[in-house]
């Protein structure tokens, strides 16, 4: 757990840098997804950086694209290109969009950046796991400003309604969008009940408690039958005392001075 | 040399064979036989889009949607994205709006292989009227990366094509109508991937059309050989790639072009061939198309007639076109 815990610390690091160094990007959405992507990356995923398109992996979708720097920072850390890399983030000529395309960088399972697309794109992997008999598992991050989109309901009916319970979706659920709070904007709570109504699993967990985090995964792992899904409250920008909850990092980047007080944060 | 000839006025005869539609539900239970990897899905409109024959071949190898059309491409991409090769059908209006930003961004931008079908094209699908006509779908499908843009004509040549793009690894859009299509090309005929028909080799001037607007091409060039015009017609079922070559070389040939297709003038058959042509080989150009207007109820004749899309209407064009020659 010690490990887990200085590895996302490290995934924040390489996240302030990369947008630090981009002058642009997403921190407090890539912050808050942070705990949840190293504990996919470094615990639960079946995968190979030696062989990105191996059949028989689980397969991670970010849905909400503009976290993209929290993935990239996981795949090289894993191993998929070197860390020098990280630093051409929305740079011209660099593999390193903007936003998640499939194709241009190993691990990138699916191009993404316009929202609510990603549960059924991963609905689409989980029936091809099904037809072939495979057993690998299809994670979904969404956020829940994202779920204001209609088309993450449609999904979400059909995930249910075929039972595809290898497929698990990860709300992260740090309360901001780009224009304020997901309360002022078009408040959705109940989430639980929603999607349980919807035909879900819901875990309810602390998205930053490792031990809450690889619990739920369990949990979607034994769960069959259906859809599970992690309901999992995070803190926008956590990690970065004055990024928390602040709704100005959305999609702004923090400046140079601003950058040498994140990592001075996140180094202790 | 032409694979047609031309008739006295009336005196073609007009064969009724499948709509293009059935030809393709056809198609693609032929096509399940052969590749496993083909699944199809539908947005609840399977009976329509004739994917319903697929669902009974293959059962495990269907999925339907529900309305849901934005999903369902995503779940298309989702598919090819695991070696699946999804045909995934709904009406074209439908499909394309509903599911562009879908098409674009999880289909196009990585060129996945998946294969979309929009049933009731153009105006012909009739007395459902403009909520239900697919006026812009190639406009739109066209300005895709990627992307493959088909028009079959007829039954035989829809079947053809619909084979090649099963074969054809790339996202593809096929237009398919409603009513049924006149019969134009012998059972065994054979097609190939992005070339143009010649149906009829002409001096005077190329009528260059797609879809239904193909068999109103002929007639008019019939009409057109009555008055002493020699007009070629092509059948350009395929908008992108498109045929540069037949179109370059009819517009070096007859040097006056008349382009034919039921779709809005704008970003249709008739933008691209003027692009094309004004870039190689400029030549005058006459469209016959759906001008700036949707259309509304009624029958497939009628709306043809008020709308500006018989064989008469692009006769006219013909005699517009020379005069600019």
């Amino acid at each position: 757990m010690e490990e887990m815990i200085k590895q996302a610390q490290r995934l924040r690091r390489d996240i302030i840098v990369m947008i630090g160094e981009a002058n642009s990007g997403h921190p407090g959405g890539s912050l808050s997804a942070a705990d949840l992507i190293t504990a996919l990356y470094f615990r639960v995923l079946r995968h190979r950086q030696s062989d990105p398109d191996w059949s028989e992996r689980d397969r991670f979708i970010l849905s909400k694209g503009h976290a993209a720097p929290a993935l990239y920072a996981a795949l090289a850390r894993s191993g998929y290109f070197p860390l020098a890399q990280l630093k051409t983030l929305r740079k011209f000529g660099s593999p390193l969009q903007g936003h998640p395309e499939k194709g241009k960088l190993p691990g990138v399972e699916a191009s993404t950046g316009s929202l609510g697309q990603g549960i059924s794109y991963g609905a689409g992997i989980a029936l091809a796991g099904r037809l072939d008999r495979k057993d690998y598992r299809v994670y979904v991050l969404v956020g829940d400003g994202e779920i204001n989109e209609g088309q993450i309901w449609e999904a979400a009916m059909f995930v249910a309604f075929h039972c595809l319970d290898h497929l698990t979706v990860i709300l992260d659920c740090n309360r901001q969008q780009l224009d304020g709070s997901t309360k002022d904007i078009l408040d959705i709570e109940p989430l639980a009940d929603k999607w349980r109504a919807f035909g879900w699993h819901v875990v309810d967990i602390d998205g930053h408690d490792f031990e809450q985090i690889l619990s739920a995964f369990d949990e979607a792992k034994r769960t069959t039958g259906k859809p599970t899904l992690i309901l999992s409250r995070t803190v926008k920008g956590k990690g970065v005392s004055f990024m928390e909850n602040n709704n100005e990092f959305h999609g702004v980047a923090p400046n140079q001075e601003q950058v040498k007080m994140a990592l001075e944060e996140l180094s202790q | 040399m032409s694979l047609f000839s031309h008739h006295a006025v009336g005196k073609r005869v007009k064969t009724l064979g499948a709509a293009t539609r059935d030809a393709y539900g056809q198609a693609l239970v032929e096509l399940g036989q052969k590749y496993p990897q083909i699944v199809a899905i539908d947005a609840d409109l399977s009976k329509s889009t004739k994917t319903a024959l697929f669902a009974k071949a293959f059962p495990d190898r269907f999925f339907n949607c529900g309305i849901a059309e934005a999903n369902m491409v995503s779940i298309a991409a989702g598919l090819a994205a695991s070696g699946k090769i999804p045909f995934a059908s709904s009406f074209a209006s439908f499909l394309m709006c509903k599911g562009f930003d879908q098409i674009r961004m999880s289909i196009a931008n990585p060129g996945l292989n998946v294969k979309l079908i929009g049933s009731h094209g153009g105006i012909s699908l009739g007395e459902d009227g403009a909520s239900q006509q697919s006026v812009e779908d190639f406009s739109l499908a066209c300005a895709l990366p990627s992307f493959s843009v088909l028009a079959p004509a007829d039954e035989v040549s829809c079947r053809a094509l619909v084979h090649l793009a099963g074969e054809h690894l790339g996202p593809v859009y096929i237009r398919t109508g409603r009513p049924k299509a006149p019969r134009l090309y012998p059972p065994t005929e054979s097609f190939q991937w992005g070339k143009a028909k010649s149906l009829i080799e002409g001096q005077d001037v190329t009528i260059i059309a797609n879809g239904l607007l193909v068999w109103e091409a002929l007639i008019a060039s019939d009409l057109c050989h009555e008055k002493g015009i020699d007009a070629g017609v092509i059948d350009i079922h395929t908008l992108k790639p498109m045929d540069e070559v037949a179109i370059i070389e009819a517009a070096k040939a007859t040097g006056a072009i008349v382009t034919a297709e039921e779709h809005l003038k704008s970003g249709g058959l008739g933008s691209r061939v003027a692009h094309i042509l004004s870039e190689h080989h400029p030549v005058p150009i006459v469209s016959v198309a759906l001008q700036d207007t949707y259309a509304e109820s009624g029958l497939p004749e009628e709306l043809f007639e008020k709308y500006g899309l018989t064989a008469r209407h692009i006769f006219h064009a013909v005699e517009q076109v020379l005069k600019k020659k």
